[in-house]
């Protein structure tokens, strides 16, 4: 029998197990799932965006079952800094696993003081950051709309933690390549891609928005042709790594990705309908490279044949 | 080996039973109206499960994206678990649908419960159509018996009566129509029943419609009672994760804060509860 094949990457100095992690707020912070998904073997755990302050969120309803997938606008419901790291870290440090911190605000100053509060706690290995949430009135989107504007946004949390810095960029934009280089040159680490894409539901019969916050985020499988198109586009124009997102409900969404030229991929909404989805998808993963008679999933990462 | 490690991480974690697994569906009725009962063989859920509790269905034959649905837990036998719905919409059409022999991914027992203990206080169920699930299924674990009180549209939607008369339990019903028992909602069983007995001791139990849950939990308050509320929202992750189903409940010092019904509920005493459009 030959050797199996390496899974491990590590993404701007985090070291992975296997390429595999959760899009941020659809695995909570880690403990929520763990009766049913071991967190220690995922590549990593990204957690649910945090902000300085407790924040809760946006009225119900929050989500909306649409074919495909669904459109949330949670509206970043999360513990704040201190409530993050004094209930939530503990457990995330026992799984021994790389933690990436999902973080917003609504100033430029508060993303950059979020940062800097988490720099020097133990336990976490990287920094999220959701510009492009579409979900909140103020910070999220707004930030990621403009690729001056993020760039600022990097720059200002670049020298305010020592951690690697991983934007988030949003999908709906005219070319994801001016994001990608403009968030680069400034110092990210690594890039997200993709958040979910703006939309709207709308009741017919009361003819009102289903969501209480009127439009929310679209994800599940219906948005990963467009996620797989952004990821090929922006690891054309950058060099640093991605971690790529979008409708994965098994491995062969994740090897796409990996093939696209991602590094590294989460899984999200389908975690809600299937919670073994990650551990197929790392098995999966696998199987493929020892079928295609690779000896590490780098191999498979840009793999692109055009 | 994946076993292995999942077992010692729940010992060192707050013990909690959940399980998500395939089940077979042993047996489906209809039992009135749009009603229906589905019979599952789940051994560990219903070894585990408590009243008010749910599980989290994947819906065989809804497409693969479809999210999940919860449902109240209505009973449980040695291996089998017992849902009592309604048909409401795709879901619960496609649902319909499974026969004897077809599977479905099944998660639980979900939330918290009710509590099993009244203190010598009259346990008072109150009903709202298909929330008479899992008061049927408290019924049978209560430590002692009580009255219950069940609302419905019309006289098809008042469910399991005769089960709650066999347990030795008071039975009240109200129909809006009036085709069943006492003409109107079913605060107004609540109403004369608070009349005639205003000093004896209560503790309820609801399950139904926010306004009736709202309506039943203000009566207990205003009688120094405890009513325990078990809500209905729409889910998404059904373990805490996701924040899709929130409730806003004030904490004795009197802050509030956003706790997630699938998880941290879905059962809330009535004076936790922050309804809308309340200050």
């Amino acid at each position: 029998m030959s050797e199996r094949p390496d899974l491990s990457v590590t993404l701007a100095g985090i070291r992975m197990k296997n390429p595999v992690t959760v899009a941020s707020g659809t695995f909570g912070y880690g403990k929520e799932y763990a009766h049913l998904v071991d967190p220690r073997l995922l590549g990593a755990i990204t957690v649910k965006g945090i902000r300085l302050l407790p924040w809760s969120g946006n009225p119900l309803p929050r989500h909306v079952e649409v074919p495909g997938g669904m459109v949330n606008a949670i509206g970043l419901q999360g513990p704040g800094v201190a409530g993050f790291i004094q209930d939530y870290l503990p457990f995330l440090r026992t799984t021994g696993v790389p933690v990436i911190v999902n973080i917003w605000g609504t100033t430029i100053e508060e993303y950059a003081e979020v940062a800097a509060r988490l720099s020097d706690v133990e336990g976490i290995s990287a920094l999220e950051l959701n510009i492009s949430c579409p979900n909140v009135k103020e910070g999220g989107a707004s930030f990621g709309a403009d690729p001056r504007t993020a760039a600022e946004l990097v720059a200002a949390v670049r020298p305010r933690t020592r951690l690697p810095i991983i934007p988030k960029l949003a999908p709906n934009v005219p070319r994801i390549q001016l994001f990608a280089k403009a968030v680069a040159e400034v110092g990210a680490d690594a890039l997200s891609l993709i958040n979910t894409l703006p939309a709207m539901v709308i009741d017919i019969e009361t003819r009102r928005p289903v969501l209480a916050n009127k439009v929310g985020g679209l994800s599940g499988p219906a948005i990963h042709p467009v996620a797989v198109k952004l990821v090929w586009e922006a690891s054309q124009a950058v060099r640093i790594p991605i971690i790529a997102m979008g409708g994965i409900t098994g491995p062969e969404q994740a090897i796409e990705f990996l093939i696209a030229g991602a590094k590294a991929v989460a899984v999200g909404t389908a975690t809600f309908i299937d919670p073994g989805t990650t551990l197929r998808v790392i098995q999966g993963i696998e199987q493929y490279l020892v079928r295609h008679h690779m000896k590490s999933v780098g191999d498979l990462s840009g793999s692109l044949v055009v | 080996m994946v076993d292995k490690t999942k077992e010692s991480l729940h010992k060192a974690g707050p013990h909690l039973i959940m399980h998500d697994s395939v089940a077979q569906v042993v047996s489906q009725q209809a039992i009135t109206g749009s009603y229906q009962c589905l019979d599952l063989e789940a051994p560990a859920i219903a070894q585990a499960a408590k009243p008010g509790q749910f599980v989290h269905l994947r819906v065989t034959g809804l497409e693969s994206s479809a999210l999940r649905r919860p449902f109240s837990i209505y009973g449980v036998t040695n291996t089998r678990i017992l849902i009592l719905y309604k048909t409401v919409g795709r879901g619960t059409e496609q649902l319909t649908r499974l026969k004897a022999g077809d599977t479905l991914a099944v998660m639980g027992p979900l939330g918290n419960g009710f509590p099993l203990q009244t203190e010598g206080q009259t346990p008072i169920l109150v009903a709202g159509g298909y929330g008479v699930a899992p008061l049927a299924f408290l019924a049978q674990r209560l430590s002692m018996t009580g009255i219950v009180m069940i609302g419905g549209r019309t006289a098809s939607d008042i469910l399991c009566a005769e089960q709650f008369t066999r347990l030795g339990w008071e039975v009240q019903v109200a129909t809006m129509d009036g085709s069943l028992g006492v003409d109107g909602l079913v605060t107004t069983l609540l109403d004369s029943w608070l009349n005639k007995h205003a000093m004896q001791p209560a503790e309820f139990f609801a399950c139904g419609p926010d306004g009736m849950l709202r309506a039943v939990g203000e009566r207990a308050s205003r009688a120094g009672s405890r009513a325990w509320l078990s809500l209905d929202k729409h889910m998404v992750c059904g373990v805490g994760a996701c924040l899709a189903c929130v409730q806003r409940l004030r904490r004795p010092d009197g802050s509030t804060w956003m706790a997630r019904v699938c998880k941290d509920g879905p059962v809330f005493e009535a004076q936790e509860i922050v309804w809308e459009g309340s200050p």
